[in-house]
Formats: structure tokens, C-alpha cells, sequence
């Protein structure tokens, strides 16, 4: 169905206000955004894994879900999430529940890239009837900017820090998409917000609609982390996409499809220069160190290129 | 805004008031807890400069944009916590931001 | 109608979950708990059973997907041993905490730490604080009457607590014995359908749960988890009740033997219960006044119960298949003193015995209780607890 932005702005929300995310949290977004590609007619089992989104959505005695929310553990969103869609199939036959449900685990990149990682796995070679959506900020947020494998190389955290004998995270940053892409699940996507949240929308969509498990990694900037002024956030993400450093692309049954291609690739510094996270980076003496940031976004870039067969 | 099935609930209830397991009735009801108060910096909507594009809708972290008929209306300042990213996506100028005090 | 059947406890407590019908297994392999997720596997290959079998990847997995199961107001089960328990240990006391009356079946084996298959209970005794309920089985037949009564415990009002029933890995889990067996309609009747009150899958309501607890919260939802507990021990006498009317076997919890007019007496668990039996009986032959205390629900612990089967001992010697490593003495052995604590002037002696399979024999059991009247003729016990069955 074609994207009617009008519209789907009109729906009513999932999310609720009066959760405790940070001013300006990108989670809050993403969540927003993915839930709104559920018709509203259909209900959702909604879990996430331990976490900023958690700790702050679900904090006794407020919900900010509109639907059903469990929350377990920090590493098996995606483990919890399969045993309900397991009972959903159960009940169904029995007769016990007669509407739509649908099925979506919420992880950061440190419940989802690290922790969460095997049980991710498992619920996708399952093929549960689901949806795994990472929302990437690029550090453990929530127990205060500590390094995941989803960190980019040389950006400074709690746990990568920066000092004289260190330029920030040592390791370049796990590509877990094209991981998940590699289970041969029926659809893959990456995305971020950009413009009207058409990207978004669509690629969540068909996540959600398409029979089988799917996966979404969504870039969600945290300003905190990040250090980058709140405001912004959209700004943030376009420079992510214009870079390259976060390509828009999905994967349908195995067929890779680039979903966006800048006119102008910008250079990388674009991307890490409004961000205090890689503040260092911008000392004298330490251009070499952008130019090897910028040497891997490019092959990454050209690796998807082929992937999605686009002329490089 | 919807009934709040845990209205009851406070930290005044002794244990056999609280709900098992901590289990939250119902849905949404943090609608009823003011974050408003966290805002350090405040949106102004100016609906004569609006032209109801709400390319702003999507982009708040705390759904405090409401919508009807596909008009915003003037924010939820109940939740709005004051980040400033619709001020920043806005193309008309409809919404000015700045630090409350200023 | 009881059918007479021959079984091992593995075979059985799988026909218990065929007759109980849940509606989600999710479950992975481990020795020797294995045959019963293939067992299920096969009912639901063979269109025997109506669940939905969940072959998961991990048993932390198990257990997450078990919680996301059962909160989503499926009656679920699993089944596990030894490392697979202890990797799902972080789970049980979430799954605990959320009041999710889900079953488990431990087979009890040595915790790794070195591997070890063979029985012991050092997997299920790390776990006795979790807030589960714990009931242990002696043979084959008490494990088929324990998990069907474990389904209707856990789910009951009053309750709404994950439930363990453990048996003996190998000992009992593989051998066969005769075994009477309940009827498929009589046990579904008995274990009725799950209707809990709040599930994720309510259509009229949506539900949250699993919740971030702030102080001012936590410690009295943590004592609805003890208020539980406590009122699981009536719940377990009803059901067990119930439970003796249709299959005319008695269950309680603890079973005293011989102990009437005992004044030594042995607190054990398990199948090693069996062979202290006939110990006790061959003693009994040769005028010792010795009984026997097994104790079947050890979670919640049977204070009031083992006060007053062991108040007017002389001695009692505690049998624990698990060390403790907390240079005290076994878990066992450290509830029963403290049970007794200030109520009986019993000698307490404390020994651990069988782990990673070291053989249990009469002999064994003849052999504790002559430490126990050397104990009582010595007016006391030194510092520690006693080790048997090792190489000296």
C-alpha cells in the first residue's frame, strides 16, 4: 500500500507520553515509528530487553504501552517474545483467542549486538512470527555509554575511553545486519529517520506483514551519548545516511535492495564532527585515524553496492 | 485520556494492595505522569505559520504532538520534555524554541 | 480404571505431560533429562498431543520462552538437568517474581564443576532459593503423581508460582519399575483448563509486566512472592487430597517411615529414600529403633512438619546429595537444624553422600545411622559435618 503520510500521522498512538526516556531519545521514535505500521485493528505482544526503552516505558505502577508489554531480561527479548508468539499459535487453535496479534522484541545494540545476540539468533532461525527490532544507539546507554560491539571505531564511551595512550574503541563495529540477512529470514532492513518516516514506515510494515521472523536495525541516535545537542537528532541521521555510514537497504527473501543512494556521498567528518564522542578525532595529528574510518565506511559501502547489484 | 486501572495504586499501599508480580493493568497510563516538568527549553507553536504538513508528528520522542483530522494541535505540555527536534524540522517557522527564563 | 504399566521416570512424567495436554514445551537438551523433550517432540509429530514444542537454542532461552509463554496465558512446561538448570538461573527467579505458575522438570544430575552425568542434587539445591516450589520424587511412580499434581499447584489463586518437580537422574529418571498410571480423561479433568486471570493475550485488556520496580515497590512485592510460598503449603495438602481420592495414593509433605516409636531418625530426599527403606526395615529386624523422614516438598520448607516428626528424637542424621561449600554442612542439613533450633534436644548430624553418582547402597544408610548413635553416645558432634562414602 502506497505511504499516505497524512494518514498515518492520524492514527492513534502506541506509545503513550509520560514514559521516561531522555529529551530527545531516538528509541522513543523508532517505537513510535514501528507501531505505527500495525493496523490499527490488529493487537500486538510487545516485549523489550533490559534497557533505557525499558527501564523507562514500564516503571511500576505506569505503562507506556498501549498494547501488551512483558519485559524479562537484558539478553532474551527475542527468546520471551518466541514463547508468546509459541502460546498465541496454541491458543489460537484452541479457540481461546479469535483476533490479530503480532509479535515485537525491542532491543538496544547492547541487548541485541552482544547479550541478546544467541537468543536473536535462535528466535530467527526458528522462524518465529515476529519482529526484531534494534534500536542502534551505538553504546550501553542505560548503565551509562559503556562500548558494545555496535560502537564505531575510535568513538570515545565509559568503557572506550580516550587518553594518551588510547584514540577511543580499538574495534570496528559489527555489521549484525547483514549477520541476521546471513539467517535467510524472510526480510532484513535497516533504517533510520529520515524526512517524513517514509523508510521507516514501509520497511517496518513489511516486517511486521511478512509471514515469518523479520529483522530491523534502526539507527536511534542518543544525544547524550553521542553529545550532540538533542535538537539535532534529524540532522544526525541524514548525515548518517548521507555518508554512508548508515546505508538504507533491505533484504527480501535473500535479494539485497538498496533503498537509498546519495547524489553526493559526503565525507565521513560531516558525520563525526557534530558528535563530542569523536571530538578527539579532530585534534591535530590525528587525521589518519578519519581517513581510516573513511577508508572502511567506503569498502563496507561498495561491499552493499554489489550486494544489491548497483553499479560501484 | 484513558482510565487509569492503576489510580490506586501509591507508595503509601501496604502489600497485599499492589498488584502481583507488579503486573500493570490496562494500557498506557503513563499519560497520567507529568514529564512536562522536565522541560529546560520550551516549543511555541505558531498556528498561523503552520501549514499542517506535521513533519514534526513523527519526530517526537513523547508522542506530544496530538493529531485530529490531520491537524496538529498545540503540544501536550503535560509530556513535551522540550528537546527541540520539531522546532528544528519545522519549514515554516511554525515553532520557536528557546530556554525557559530567557 | 489404573493402568498397569512398566516405566522409567522420564517415560512417565512424559505421559503425565501428554495426559495434562499444555499448550507450549519449549525446552533443549541435556542428559538425562533429554528423552522427555523427544518424547513430547514425538506426541506432537504423531498429532498425540495439541502443544506447540518450542526446540530452542539454549535452556536460558527455554526458560525466557517459557516466561513469554505462560504470561501470555499459555499452561507451559520444560524440562532440564544439572547445567542447563544453572543456565537458567537468572530466569527462574524472574519468572518467580512475575507470579507465572509454569512447570519444570528437573532430572536431577551434578552441576558441572568437573562434568559429572550422574545423579545428584546439586542443580536443583543451588535453586531452592529462587522463590519456586520444589517437590522431589523417590521412584518412578511418584514422579508421574508429582508433575500432575505440580500443574494444579502452581496455578492455583492462592499461588500462581513456577513449580520444579525433580526426580533422581538415571536412578530414576531411566530405570524401570511397574508403575499404575491415571487415565487421559481423568487427568485432564483433574488439572482442568489454565485460566489466569491476566495474560498478555486478553483481548479485553492489555496487560504489562515485568515492570521496573523502584525501592518504594520491591520489598512488598517480594513478600506477596514469601505470602505465596507460605500459601502453597495448604494448597499442596488439598491437591494431594484430591489427588488421593482418584488414584487412592497418599502425598503430604514430607512421608514419615517407621518413625511412631523411633528415636533415631534420617531426613532424606529422593530415591535414596528407597534404599533407606529398606535399610530402616532391616534394623528395625534387629531391634534399632530408627524411622525415616523423606522429605518430598522442600520448597516451601516443611518446618511445622519436621518439628513434629523429629520433637522427642534422640538423634537425627540429615542426608544431603549436595555439598554446600558453606564450611556448614548441606542445604538440607543447615534448613533442619535451623528448623529445630531451640525445639528439640536431638543430636544433628549432617552428612553428604552420593555426589556425581557415588553409589548408595543399605550398607551406606546402615553406616550413617551408626554415626548418629555414636554421635548420641557421645553426647554431641564435633564442628563440621561428615563426608560418606569417600575414599579416606
Amino acid at each position: 500500500m502506497a505511504y499516505n503520510f497524512k494518514q498515518e500521522m492520524n492514527k492513534p498512538e502506541r506509545l503513550a507520553g509520560g514514559h521516561r526516556l531522555c529529551a530527545g531519545c531516538g528509541a522513543g521514535i523508532a517505537v513510535r515509528g514501528v507501531m505505527r505500521a500495525l493496523k490499527p485493528e490488529d493487537k500486538a505482544v510487545v516485549c523489550s530487553a533490559t534497557g533505557c526503552l525499558e527501564v523507562s516505558t514500564c516503571l511500576y505502577p505506569y505503562t507506556a504501552w498501549n498494547d501488551s508489554f512483558i519485559h524479562s531480561a537484558f539478553e532474551n527479548s527475542a527468546a520471551t517474545v518466541s514463547g508468546s508468539e509459541a502460546a498465541y499459535i496454541a491458543l489460537k487453535k484452541k479457540g481461546k483467542v479469535n483476533g490479530t496479534y503480532k509479535f515485537i522484541a525491542f532491543g538496544g545494540d547492547g541487548g541485541t549486538y552482544d547479550i541478546g545476540f544467541q537468543s536473536l539468533s535462535g528466535a530467527m532461525e526458528r522462524g518465529h512470527d515476529m519482529v526484531y527490532v534494534c534500536y542502534d544507539n551505538g553504546a550501553y546507554m542505560n548503565t551509562g555509554i559503556q562500548r558494545s560491539s555496535g560502537t564505531p571505531k575510535y568513538a570515545e564511551t565509559t568503557t572506550s575511553a580516550v587518553g594518551k595512550c588510547s584514540p577511543g574503541k580499538k574495534q570496528i563495529r559489527k555489521d549484525l545486519t547483514e549477520v541476521i540477512a546471513s539467517h535467510h529470514i524472510p526480510y532484513v532492513a535497516q533504517t533510520t529517520f529520515i524526512g517524513n518516516f517514509k523508510d521507516l514506515h514501509e520497511k517496518a510494515e513489511k516486517a511486521l506483514y511478512t509471514p515469518g521472523a523479520a529483522f530491523l536495525n534502526i539507527l536511534a541516535p542518543c544525544p547524550r551519548g553521542w553529545r550532540y545537542n538533542a535538537e539535532d537528532m534529524m540532522t544526525i541521521t541524514k548525515l548518517a545516511v548521507e555518508t554512508c555510514y548508515w546505508p538504507l537497504y533491505e533484504v527480501i527473501d535473500g535479494e539485497y535492495k538498496l533503498s537509498y543512494r546519495p547524489k553526493v556521498k559526503q565525507p565521513i567528518e560531516n558525520f563525526l564532527k557534530p558528535q563530542g564522542r569523536f571530538k578527539h578525532l579532530f585534534k591535530k595529528g590525528n587525521e589518519d585515524l578519519i581517513a581510516e574510518i573513511q577508508a572502511d565506511v567506503d569498502k563496507r559501502w561498495e561491499e552493499l553496492l554489489k550486494l544489491c547489484g548497483e553499479e560501484v | 485520556m484513558k482510565d487509569n486501572l492503576m489510580k490506586h495504586i501509591n507508595e503509601q499501599n501496604a502489600w497485599h494492595e499492589l498488584t502481583p508480580g507488579g503486573m500493570i493493568y490496562g494500557s498506557g497510563n503513563s499519560e497520567h505522569f507529568n514529564t512536562g516538568e522536565w522541560r529546560v527549553a520550551i516549543p511555541t507553536f505558531i498556528e498561523d505559520k503552520c501549514k499542517q504538513c506535521l513533519l514534526c508528528v513523527p519526530v517526537c520522542p513523547d508522542s506530544s504532538i496530538p493529531v485530529v483530522d490531520s491537524k496538529r494541535l498545540d503540544f501536550d505540555f503535560e509530556h513535551c520534555k522540550g528537546c527541540g527536534i520539531c522546532y528544528k524540522v519545522c519549514p515554516f517557522d511554525a515553532i520557536t524554541f528557546k530556554k525557559i527564563g530567557e | 480404571m489404573a493402568i498397569r504399566e512398566r516405566l522409567s521416570g522420564n517415560e512417565a512424567v512424559s505421559i503425565a505431560i501428554r495426559q495434562v495436554n499444555p499448550d507450549v514445551m519449549a525446552a533443549f537438551p541435556i542428559t538425562p533429562s533429554t528423552e522427555i523433550p523427544q518424547f513430547i517432540s514425538q506426541y506432537v509429530a504423531n498429532g498425540t498431543i495439541d502443544t506447540e514444542f518450542v526446540a530452542v537454542e539454549s535452556e536460558h532461552s527455554a526458560m525466557s520462552a517459557c516466561m513469554g509463554s505462560q504470561a501470555a496465558g499459555a499452561r507451559t512446561v520444560t524440562a532440564t538437568s544439572s547445567c542447563g538448570l544453572a543456565l537458567m538461573w537468572e530466569m527462574l527467579y524472574v519468572v518467580a517474581s512475575a507470579r507465572l505458575p509454569l512447570t519444570l522438570c528437573c532430572i536431577n544430575r551434578a552441576l558441572t564443576g568437573p562434568i559429572n552425568i550422574n545423579n545428584d542434587h546439586s542443580d536443583s539445591m543451588g535453586a531452592r532459593d529462587a522463590g519456586w516450589i520444589q517437590i522431589y520424587a523417590e521412584n518412578a511412580q511418584e514422579a508421574y503423581d508429582n508433575y500432575i499434581q505440580c500443574v494444579r499447584i502452581g496455578e492455583h489463586k492462592d499461588v500462581q508460582l513456577p513449580v520444579m518437580a525433580c526426580q533422581d537422574g538415571f536412578i530414576t529418571s531411566h530405570a524401570v519399575e511397574n508403575i499404575l498410571l491415571l487415565e487421559d480423561a481423568e487427568v485432564k479433568a483433574f488439572v482442568g483448563e489454565y485460566e489466569p486471570e491476566k495474560y498478555l493475550l486478553n483481548e479485553k485488556e492489555a496487560v504489562s509486566m515485568g515492570p521496573y520496580d523502584i525501592a518504594n515497590y520491591y520489598m512488598e512485592h517480594k513478600y506477596q512472592q514469601k505470602v505465596a510460598l507460605d500459601n502453597a503449603k495448604q494448597v499442596i495438602y488439598d491437591v494431594a487430597a484430591e489427588f488421593e481420592k482418584m488414584s487412592g495414593r497418599k502425598y503430604g509433605m514430607i512421608e514419615e517411615y517407621m518413625m511412631e516409636d523411633a528415636e533415631y531418625a534420617m531426613v532424606i530426599i529422593g530415591s535414596s529414600a528407597g534404599t533407606a527403606k529398606d535399610a530402616v526395615d532391616k534394623m528395625r529386624a534387629e531391634g534399632k529403633k530408627v524411622g525415616l523422614v523423606k522429605v518430598r516438598v522442600y520448597r516451601p520448607f516443611p518446618e511445622e512438619e519436621m518439628v513434629k516428626a523429629l520433637s522427642g528424637m534422640k538423634g537425627v542424621v540429615v542426608m544431603d546429595k549436595a555439598e554446600g561449600y558453606s564450611a556448614l554442612g548441606g542445604p538440607l542439613g543447615a534448613d533442619v537444624k535451623a528448623a529445630l533450633f531451640g525445639r528439640t534436644n536431638a543430636v544433628v548430624l549432617n552428612i553428604v553422600y552420593g555426589l556425581g553418582g557415588r553409589d548408595v547402597r543399605v550398607e551406606s544408610i546402615e553406616e550413617a545411622y551408626g554415626r548418629l548413635f555414636a554421635a548420641v553416645e557421645a553426647g554431641g558432634v564435633p564442628f563440621g559435618y561428615d563426608y560418606l562414602g569417600l575414599r579416606k
